[in-house]
């Protein structure tokens, strides 16, 4: 039952990247003029110059003289084969742009959610089994704020107050003895420690909505017959209230994955460009400003496609939970 | 519910077995049997809204801001694009109530500028001997009012005009910032407002074909819609919004971005419509009223849609604030609205700069602004959800 | 049931000990609008080995009573007098009122010594834990069995309660499961530690009535086995009548009589008792308002009504699924007359309604309906215009009085839509509504309030007055009755009973309750698994019924009468089904 669950999921997915493909592929194309065009343009603006053979050669590569729909197949056979085209504002391919910033956009993503699941669960069960407390009240009036105040806002704020307070600035990923380093274990805590504030500035407004998801539910689930069939059974309250009531309200808690992937990227690139840190956002959004567009363009495919894979992992991860799902 | 509300035949003797025991706490408080056995769906809502305080004062605040932001051009002390370089960066003026030997006067106090000779910028302090007197309807420059009405009068204002006036500071240029934060609020708060209506049109449409028609079109609808919810928000727009041809106008851009916003809030609308036409299509009382020789027309809008106006409401209500920080947050970044136009998310970008913020911090104030609007949007919504079906609990 | 009856004469002297005694019990919940008394000073004693029946309508109280007894009564509900004595197997006794609801002793009791089983087997049990688990719990709670020894106690306890290859339905999750496992697995799981007391809160309500009966068999062989004491919470008189050795009749949070049965059955003293055994009575026989039946001639002819659901299901390789709701069902009813239509849920009687209204399209067959003017249509045939003369001569009552009448609309527009949608015009609807609000029983004054207002009964005569506004000649009343309680049953038959007599109506009566067909109806159909077994005239079909389906399913109806059960006698018809 769970293998064809799986193999439907895997199945869905198809359209789905097909369309995030157009997308990708209509803002690659939506500047007037192919890139060549702005390419030569900004080159020429910049005292710079390309020979003739060069713009020959990539003329072809990305099949710019056939129509729209050749040049979407050449288009997406090269990113199927890992090349994501040209970048003219780094002057080299994007892939080599691509993955390192992808790969901190995402180990920031992923810490949020991390952070995000250990503050919400907790404090949303608190909520629920405290309903009307003091501190239910508490939370929920944070969670509200949370949800109003803009991820960037906060990141300003958070900047203002460290810069005026403390008088550093906060922003960036490393210390900058490590900014060009290799990897290292030494790199990897100074990451650590610069982490946190992103981290938690990406995470408020997720860990808000979710506080309210999981309290929610676990409100619902505290009424349902069978918790009154346990507790008749003789288990403790608590052992009870973890087993089964919240045992249950974990499955939407748990399927929340999908929807705050993307909202928690979103958070990412907003968020880097106030704190500048090195990931997509401050990219996405000079290669978009400069139309540098297949570098843009790859950015929003691959973050896409990434977070349609998160997706279906926190899918599957339910399916594991919940029984009845993959047995519909 | 309805404790104490039923009444009993004598006749059919239902009295011995009729009182269901209820649980659920009392719709109204005071609100008396009779009241209640007659109360209408909005009044029984309005009943159970008005316990929900928080949502009863946010209410007041929306009107408010919406009431604002309408008669900004009054309201507003100063024109918002008016530049005055001597005031670059000065900062908010509180407000004195007696001047010593005169008695009674509403004033602010002027500025003294001095140079900071190791930051290399100006330093503005209150001069106590420069006197602003201010007050209410005072003159001004000639404007006309939502573009209509021909004013010369402001509410609030410095009593001679061209003296300053900063109660929340100034910009980069000198500009009020107060001004430009109320007039602000017509493009955020409107932004929201036309997003949901564009929201509202392709939700309801599409989540209503979805519904009604169930089958594959259902299914290409449901499908459409967990991809749009599967895409990172702020990269797809930012690459749709920066496709905007920089030579478009202003009113344009305002339009296409809104557009941008509600492509992507409709989806949860379409959902919550959806659902409800769906879990009501089977419902006895709308299988009644096809029995009752009602017309399939009169069946969606007099039996149905009554009971999902209320939810519809309710989620375009928690919709609106997501609109206002798409908006705000595209514009903050620099490819959404574009100055001269006057956004919130426009005035933040002033503050992206934390140098700058740390020299007039002021420049957050559009920041709380958005804050508020968003928060009492929320505590509205939220309250709205709760009493749209009074018939629950 | 020879098992029971052995304990009914089985009067050894410890058999009859009291195990649990209640003695002024009283339960309160303190809300907004005041204290509601739910349980108001009551007593009683169940006894080692026999049966005490709770009996009471909704709202009586007998749930909070038995949540009282193991102290999980909901939020804001307190125990705030009274005693509940446990006498324990070694002699010694515990007073569990004094108990704090979460210590441990309390907990001790839950389960262990006093275990419960529900109403809702559907909800009652954890989705997402496997049964064995849910079973196993238990005793991983109350006893020091090691793992292997659980397992064996828990496959024991599911033969126990007749679930066939414990083996691997030990491993399956409760959705796997049918109405009636659910229910045996329950009570496996309340069986698990031996309890001394099993409270059961009216645990077949939601169940067909031959499952009802097993259900019924199973405990009282396991209460002979085990001699427990068993507290049975129940509605149903009936029910009562057959397992009781002791009934507690209760009525808004009181006592209002208890003693043996055969004393509350055959010498009630409380008007309230009376009437309760007086409804249940009635409704063992034909109404006798009821005029003998004469056939008229025939008003609508159904031949050869089919229903096939279709479900795809897959991915790949799309299969589908038929399942036929109703197979060719065939009948005619006549003129005035009421045919009743009687069957288990799953059984098709209420597609078979709903196709003759078209709410659920038929994939075969014909509806001959004979109009006013005479000559036939095919209702099946016809399109939309057409439907919508039928839809004022054919008129539905709905099963559910709260969702069948739209909250959002007052009485009387309710009651006038049908008239406003065939253009009657506003002053004439309104002294039409008054005129059935009158015919229904209920005050003209109510026109302007809204469902809410209203108790169930109540909602049931404005659906009943909605049906009658268009003078229609046939009425489907699917279940009409079933949502409500039994005194209210009897007021909405009587009604019908007196309408039919005023209007010259024809019933099409589908219900799963076969002494509400037997008082109401001239004709009955009795259907199983979407096919009509049998048809015939409801005294012929009740006295000497023909198929041996019929036959179960009459026997299997408990008899208010407790000198002479029937349940242990009854009938049982080999089905191909093999879960319950």
């Amino acid at each position: 039952m769970l293998m064809r669950y799986v193999i439907k999921r895997l199945l869905y997915m198809v359209p789905t990247l097909l369309l995030i493909s157009l997308v990708s592929f209509a803002i690659v194309q939506l500047p007037p003029g192919d890139f060549l065009d702005s390419y030569i343009a900004t080159l020429e603006a910049g005292g710079g110059d390309i020979s003739a053979r060069e713009v020959e050669l990539l003329r072809q590569r990305y099949a710019l003289d056939g129509n729209v729909v050749t040049q979407y197949f050449v288009w997406i056979g090269n990113v199927l084969q890992g090349d994501f085209g040209w970048s003219f504002q780094y002057q080299r391919p994007v892939s080599d742009v691509l993955w390192g910033r992808v790969g901190l956009t995402f180990l920031i993503s992923l810490a949020s959610m991390i952070f995000v699941y250990m503050v919400a669960f907790p404090i949303g069960i608190y909520s629920a089994v405290r309903k009307y407390s003091l501190g239910d009240y508490t939370f929920t009036f944070l969670g509200f704020l949370g949800l109003a105040i803009p991820n960037f806002l906060l990141a300003l704020v958070l900047m203002y107050v460290s810069l005026t307070v403390f008088g550093q600035s906060v922003g960036g990923l490393f210390s900058p003895e490590f900014q060009d380093a290799p990897w290292s274990w030494a790199k990897l805590v100074d990451l650590l420690a610069h982490l946190w504030i992103p981290v938690i500035i990406i995470g408020t407004a997720s860990t808000a909505g979710l506080i309210r998801v999981m309290r929610a539910n676990l409100l619902d689930e505290l009424n349902k017959p069978y918790v009154e069939t346990a507790r008749a059974k003789g288990l403790s309250e608590g052992r009870l209230l973890l087993r089964y009531p919240v045992r249950l309200a974990l499955n939407p808690f748990v399927s929340q994955v999908g929807w705050e992937l993307p909202a928690l990227i979103s958070g990412a690139a907003i968020t880097s460009i106030v704190l500048n840190l090195p990931t997509t956002g401050p990219v996405l959004l000079t290669a978009l400003k400069s139309q540098d567009m297949y570098l843009a363009g790859s950015f929003i495919l691959i973050l896409s496609v990434l977070t349609v894979i998160g997706t279906l992992i926190s899918d599957l991860l339910l399916a594991w939970l919940d029984p009845r799902i993959s047995y519909e | 519910m309805s404790n104490g509300t039923q009444f009993d035949p004598p006749a059919t003797g239902e009295s011995l077995s009729a009182t269901d025991m209820d649980w659920s706490p009392d719709q109204g408080g005071h609100i008396t049997g009779a009241d209640l056995a007659t109360a209408s769906q909005w009044k029984l809502m309005w009943w159970k809204f008005r316990k929900h305080r928080l949502a009863m004062i946010s209410g007041v605040i929306v009107l408010a801001i919406y009431f604002v932001a309408l008669f900004a051009d009054f309201i507003a002390p100063a024109d918002p694009n008016a530049t005055h370089p001597r005031y670059t960066y000065a900062p908010p003026q509180s407000i004195g109530l007696f001047v010593e030997g005169q008695g009674f006067q509403p004033h602010v106090t002027g500025y003294k500028v001095e140079v900071d000779p190791v930051a290399i910028r100006r330093v503005f302090t209150a001069d106590e001997e420069q006197i602003v007197p201010i007050g209410f309807f005072v003159r001004s420059e000639p404007y006309r009012m939502l573009g209509l009405i021909e004013m010369e009068r402001k509410l609030i204002g410095p009593k001679e005009p061209g003296q300053p006036f900063y109660l929340l500071g100034a910009d980069r240029l000198g500009r009020d910032m107060l001004s430009r934060i109320l007039h602000g609020a017509r493009v955020s708060m409107s932004i929201g407002l036309v997003g949901v209506a564009v929201s509202l049109g392709l939700g309801v449409l599409l989540g209503g074909i979805s519904g009604y028609y169930g089958g594959w079109v259902d299914d290409a609808v449901q499908r459409l819609i967990e991809l749009l919810k599967a895409i990172p928000t702020i990269p797809l727009w930012m690459g749709l919004a920066a496709a905007i041809p920089a030579a478009w106008s202003p009113l344009a851009v305002y339009f296409v971005i809104t557009v941008l916003i509600s492509l992507i809030g409709w989806t949860s609308l379409a959902r919550e419509v959806r659902g409800r036409f769906l879990s009501m299509k089977n419902d006895d009382f709308v299988i009644a009223a096809k029995l009752d020789r009602a017309s399939e027309l009169r069946v969606i809008v007099r039996h149905m849609a009554p009971s999902f106006v209320s939810h519809i409401i309710a989620t375009l209500t928690l919709a609106i604030p997501a609109m206002i920080l798409a908006e705000t947050a595209l514009s903050f970044l620099g490819i959404g609205l574009r100055p001269p136009v006057v956004s919130w998310g426009v005035l933040l970008q002033e503050a992206q700069n934390v140098r700058a913020v740390a020299t007039a911090p002021w420049l957050l104030m559009p920041g709380l602004a958005v804050v508020i609007a968003v928060l009492s949007l929320n505590f509205l919504g939220d309250g709205l959800r709760d009493a749209a079906d009074p018939y629950s609990e | 049931m020879t098992a029971m009856d052995g304990t009914l004469q089985d009067k050894s002297p410890n058999a009859a000990d009291p195990v649990l005694e209640v003695r002024g019990l009283s339960t309160h919940f303190a809300l907004r609008q005041g204290v509601l008394k739910a349980v108001e000073n009551i007593s009683f004693t169940v006894k080692r080995g026999k049966t005490l029946c709770i009996v009471g309508e909704s709202g009586s109280g007998k749930s909070v009573a038995a949540r009282s007894i193991l102290q999980i009564v909901p939020s804001p509900g307190k125990i705030v007098s009274g005693q509940m004595v446990l006498h324990r197997r070694r002699g010694s006794t515990i007073d569990l009122a004094a108990l704090d609801p979460r210590s441990a002793k309390m907990r001790a009791v839950r389960g262990a010594r006093i275990s419960m089983i529900f109403q809702e087997p559907m909800s009652s049990l954890s989705p997402v834990h496997k049964i064995g688990f849910q079973i196993e719990e238990s005793l991983v709670l109350h006893t020091n069995l090691d793992k292997p020894a659980r397992r064996k106690r828990v496959l024991e306890l599911l033969r126990q309660v007749e679930i066939s290859e414990p083996e691997a339905a030990a491993d399956r999750y409760p959705f796997e499961y049918s109405g009636g496992m659910r229910q045996r697995a329950m009570i496996a799981m309340a069986l698990a530690c031996e309890p001394d007391v099993l409270i059961a809160d009216e645990p077949t309500t939601a169940l067909d009535v031959t499952t009802q009966a097993e259900i019924l068999d199973l405990i009282a062989r396991l209460q002979a086995d085990h001699g427990m004491g068993v507290m049975f919470i129940t509605h149903d008189m009936g029910v009562v009548a057959e397992i009781a050795d002791e009934v507690c009749v209760m009525f808004r949070g009181k006592v209002v009589e208890q003693g043996p049965v055969d004393n509350i059955f055959h010498a009630p003293e409380h008007p309230y008792t009376r009437m309760l055994i007086g409804t249940a009575r009635k409704l063992e026989a034909r109404a006798e308002a009821k005029p003998p039946f004469r056939a008229g001639a025939s008003i609508l002819m159904v031949e050869g009504l089919t229903k096939t659901f279709e479900k795809r299901t897959g991915f790949i390789r799309k299969t589908t699924v038929r399942t036929e709701a109703v197979k060719s069902a065939s009948f005619t009813l006549r003129d005035g007359e009421t045919l009743g239509i009687v069957g288990e849920s799953g059984s098709g009687k209420t597609t078979l309604g709903q196709m003759i209204l078209r709410t659920v399209e038929p994939t075969a067959g014909k509806v001959l309906y004979h109009g006013r003017a005479g000559g036939a249509v095919d209702v099946t045939a016809l399109n939309r215009e057409g439907m919508r003369d039928i839809y004022g001569d054919i008129r539905m009552v709905f099963q559910d009085p709260h969702n069948s009448l739209n909250p959002r609309m007052t009485v009387e527009q309710i009651i006038a839509e049908p008239l406003r949608n065939s253009g009657w015009s506003s002053s004439d609807s309104h002294a039409r509504v008054k005129e059935l609000l009158d015919l229904v029983g209920l005050p003209a004054q109510v026109m302007e309030r809204y469902p809410h207002a209203f108790s169930g009964g109540q909602r049931q005569r404005i659906g009943i007055a909605r049906a009658l506004a268009p003078e229609p000649r046939i009425i489907v009343a699917d279940e009409a009755t079933s949502a409500l309680d039994v005194s209210l049953r009897a007021q909405v038959l009587e009604l019908l009973l007196s309408i039919q007599k005023r209007m010259s109506l024809s019933f099409l009566f589908i219900s799963h309750d076969i002494s509400v067909i037997r008082y109401f109806c001239d004709r009955v159909a009795v259907m199983r698994q979407g096919e009509i077994v049998e048809i015939g005239e409801v005294d012929q079909v009740c006295t000497t019924p023909q198929h041996g389906y019929t036959k179960a399913l009459l026997s299997a109806v408990p008899h208010p009468n407790p000198r002479a059960r029937r349940l242990a006698t009854r009938h049982r018809y080999k089905t191909e089904r093999t879960e319950t």
